[in-house]
């Protein structure tokens, strides 16, 4: 079998994977890295990304501010000694891509300019326009072309972890151009794959977002944490899910129900007034606002489109001049996609999947239970996002534990020797035989993994979707069960060698699946409200029983386990959240 | 049943066909449709083995550029309607070696990303605890455009001197070379100039503008060539008349 080694090798060359190799190579010019990718790096998901990137640097903001923000939109689920960190971290970060060439906006003056965001209380948000993390990936990905010690995998997709002795030792990956399966091995494997928002029908996120490192650190044996909550991002476009950035709002744009009224001043989010007021209103955080869109609904006051119920974003009292210069991919996307001008029209927006809070469990260097093996960004959860993630504070996350986890994993595959290889080749040789046997040569079959596919995103949506009981989580745990068994009947009629998508697309499929078991059963488990995870039948917070982080492992037998960690309180104790006050 | 449209699609299976082939789908004529739907359906529903690649279907990622009816295009901000009653002919992206169906080889492409040195090169660091370099908003706009690429490979596509050059290193490569040159923060411009003076195809570029005019993102490598010509030349004439001074 076809073997190549590395010190460190990650999976994913997003933002936080592009972070990751330039800090290894920084710490280590010697040490060997791998980036091991599905898709050619600039294509990754944090190209998306759109309003900007949290870090203080004026005169009248502070840290404790940007911590306390974070931790009451996390409703109180974060871990505060990480949150603290982080916020510490967020502008060296930001600078160090200013030194980097992020052409990130400017004041007249020359300084970085900075925008408000939603459930912040100072304006703290870095932007290139409206097409931050499209600026933020082209330059990571620029800059990491300087160094010689990083090897890319372009295009290679990961079957397994190869797992020793409790330590991570490596991956299976198909080189999609040849169909040739390689052993990858390393001496630290750092997860970076993004989220998972394509196990639910309607999302903001990309095709290729399917959680895959997600499962690959629970087959591994590494727990999950936090799955139960999803953020729901409060304005995406109809049909397509395209999202609108919560800077439109920032700017100054109101939702607006079928009257034209703005109706978040009836959920305790304050009073409207005409210009942007933080932590208020339109500011509010992502879970209030998707939360208040469903009581619209269910009072008859969206409106109705072949493509769902919508309510209004209205921008146009910004005019063409701001429009163009603060939110122009936000036009460009309403002209190209949607067939409106938003500066003579309003745009149709309804609640939209968009982001994993959870994700493979690690501490606050990026380390998960299984030695050797990290996770940084939407991959993981530290965590600094508890039960709601505030708008901006992700691609900094990605930007401060893509280079901790960079840093520790380069520091960690320095302290080691060789593994016992010949224990991991013939692992490596076991799944080439499992990926041929069971989906490359597979003639036998008959579900589809189109119709699979169809059926997950439906059963999520109906049962793990903003609100959610008892029994919705029930019917949905048995519905994904019996898919995973007809997954095992799936049909592939696509047996070549080159550029099999076909084949990748039923490995995602299985990815998502278990994926969405863990959701499911996160959520079942949470018998209390918080943040994003609404339950009717259990609609307040219960500080006593679930300030916990979920830690949902799977068992030998395929079936999932869920424990729980007590959250980590520094300086900030549970309290209420308010907004609009 | 409700309207259809139909899609002629470049096959290439190189395990089975010496050479591409058509095939025709024939795929509903949804209003909100973009080619990369239909071809989407055609994957989910129809044959699920044709391959092609794409992501994001908002037009930033930069994966899904195909030929539609002999045009580059992105296919996920590409209507079907406005080819209605069709058909609508999808191929590989021109001047490209072929992998597979729709899916093209851009490794050849991707060293001559790196080849233009696209990161900031400076004499001497400044450290992060001095903030920021200062750049007003005007110095940002001397780049900006060029920085809005998307790597959708369009511009190859339909520049005739990339069809007869292969080493010619392309309108998308200056354009980002560009970039890095008129950024206020950059050092690194007479290395880049090294770089870009060694491929001799880009003295082939006969400013037909198609790179510019196909650019789904309002680039307009086109003009970066120029301003590259204009400072190439400049500099050659500097080092006729004033060989002692530096570039």
């Amino acid at each position: 079998m076809d073997t190549s080694a590395h010190d460190v090798l990650l999976v994913g060359g997003g933002g936080a994977g592009l972070r990751a190799a330039i800090a290894i190579s920084e710490f280590n010019p010697k040490l060997s890295v791998a980036v091991v990718s599905k898709v050619y790096p600039m294509r990754s998901h944090t190209v998306s990304a759109e309003g900007g990137a949290a870090g203080v640097i004026k005169p009248n903001d502070t840290l404790d501010e940007h911590c306390y923000d974070t931790i009451s939109g996390g409703d109180w689920m974060c871990d505060q000694d990480a949150v603290e960190l982080f916020v510490r971290e967020a502008p060296k970060e930001l600078l160090r891509l200013e030194h980097w060439g992020c052409p990130w906006s400017r004041e007249p003056d020359g300084h970085v300019a900075v925008r408000p965001f939603g459930g912040m209380k100072n304006e703290r948000t870095w932007f290139a326009a409206d097409k931050t993390g499209f600026h933020m990936l082209h330059t990571l990905f620029q800059t990491s072309l300087k160094y010689p010690s990083v090897r890319r995998y372009d295009e290679w997709f990961v079957t397994k972890l190869l797992i020793d002795d409790g330590q991570v030792r490596g991956v299976v990956a198909i080189e999609l151009m040849t169909g040739r399966i390689q052993a990858i091995l390393a001496k630290s494997v750092i997860i970076c794959t993004g989220g998972c928002g394509k196990v639910f029908p309607f999302t903001t996120n990309a095709n290729i977002k399917n959680g895959d490192g997600m499962s690959l650190a629970l087959r591994a044996g590494a727990p999950l944490k936090d799955m139960e909550f999803v953020q729901y991002h409060p304005t995406g476009l109809p049909f397509t899910g395209i999202l609108i950035t919560e800077a439109a709002r920032a700017e100054g744009g109101w939702l607006l129900n079928k009257d034209g009224y703005r109706y978040l001043q009836d959920y305790n989010l304050g009073k409207p007034e005409p210009t942007p007021v933080l932590r208020s209103m339109e500011l509010g955080p992502r879970d209030r606002l998707s939360q208040a869109f469903v009581k619209e609904y269910e009072k008859g006051r969206t409106i109705e489109t072949p493509y769902g119920h919508v309510v209004h974003l209205d921008v146009r009292h910004l005019g063409e001049k701001k429009i163009n210069a603060k939110i122009p991919f936000v036009r460009e996307l309403c002209l190209k996609y949607q067939g409106i001008d938003p500066v003579r029209e309003m745009i149709p927006v309804r609640p939209v999947v968009h982001y994993m809070m959870g994700g493979v469990s690690t501490d606050i260097n990026a380390a998960t239970p299984i030695k050797g093996l990290f996770a940084a960004g939407e991959a993981a959860c530290v965590s600094i996002n508890g039960a709601n993630r505030l708008g901006s504070n992700s691609l900094t996350e990605l930007l401060v534990f893509g280079a901790r986890a960079g840093l520790h994993a380069a520091q960690f595959a320095s302290e080691q020797k060789e593994g016992n290889t010949a224990a991991i080749l013939a692992q490596a040789i076991d799944e080439k035989r499992r990926v041929e046997d069971q989906f490359l040569n597979k003639t036998a079959g008959r579900e589809s993994i189109s119709t699979i596919r169809e059926e997950m995103q439906k059963a999520m949506e109906e049962g793990a979707g903003i609100y959610r009981t008892h029994d919705s989580l029930a019917k949905a745990a048995e519905t994904i069960g019996k898919l995973q068994e007809r997954f095992k009947d799936i049909a592939i009629s696509d047996h070549s060698h080159t550029f099999n998508t076909e084949l990748t697309a039923a490995f995602e499929l299985s990815y998502m699946l278990d994926v969405a078991e863990a959701i499911i059963a996160c959520a079942l488990n949470r018998k209390e409200s918080r943040g994003s995870h609404q339950r009717t039948d259990f609609t307040k917070r219960d500080d006593e029983k679930f300030l916990a982080h979920s830690l949902v492992y799977r068992n030998a037998d395929g079936s999932t386990r869920v424990e729980y960690l007590p959250v980590t309180i520094t300086r900030w104790p549970p309290a209420e959240r308010v907004y609009g006050k | 049943m409700a309207k259809t449209i139909t899609l002629e699609v470049a096959r290439y299976r190189p395990e089975q066909e010496g050479e591409p082939a058509f095939e025709n789908f024939d795929v509903p004529l949804n209003k909100d449709w973009v080619v990369l739907d239909a071809l989407n359906y055609i994957k989910d529903k129809l044959d699920g083995s044709l391959s092609y690649r794409w992501s994001c279907r908002m037009g930033v990622c930069g994966s899904c550029g195909m030929m539609v009816n002999g045009e580059p295009k992105l296919t996920c901000a590409t209507f079907l309607t406005a080819y209605d009653p069709g058909p609508i002919r999808v191929e590989p992206l021109r001047y490209f070696p072929i992998v597979r169906d729709l899916v093209v080889e851009i490794t050849d492409f991707m060293s001559k990303l790196k080849a233009v040195k696209p990161w900031i090169v400076r004499d001497e660091e400044k450290p992060i605890s001095e903030g920021e370099y200062l750049q007003t908003p005007r110095q940002l706009d001397n780049f900006k455009q060029f920085s809005m690429c998307i790597n959708c490979l369009c511009c190859y596509a339909a520049c005739p001197v990339v069809g007869l050059d292969q080493h010619f290193i392309g309108p998308a490569a200056i354009a980002l070379a560009q970039r890095y040159n008129e950024d206020s923060r950059d050092q690194g411009k007479e290395e880049r100039m090294d770089v870009l003076s060694q491929h001799d195809g880009i003295w082939g570029c006969t400013f037909n503008g198609e790179c510019t005019r196909v650019c789904p993102k309002n680039v307009d490598p086109a003009g970066a060539i120029q301003q590259y010509k204009i400072k190439a030349v400049t500099d050659w004439y500097k080092s006729l008349l004033m060989p002692w001074g530096k570039k």
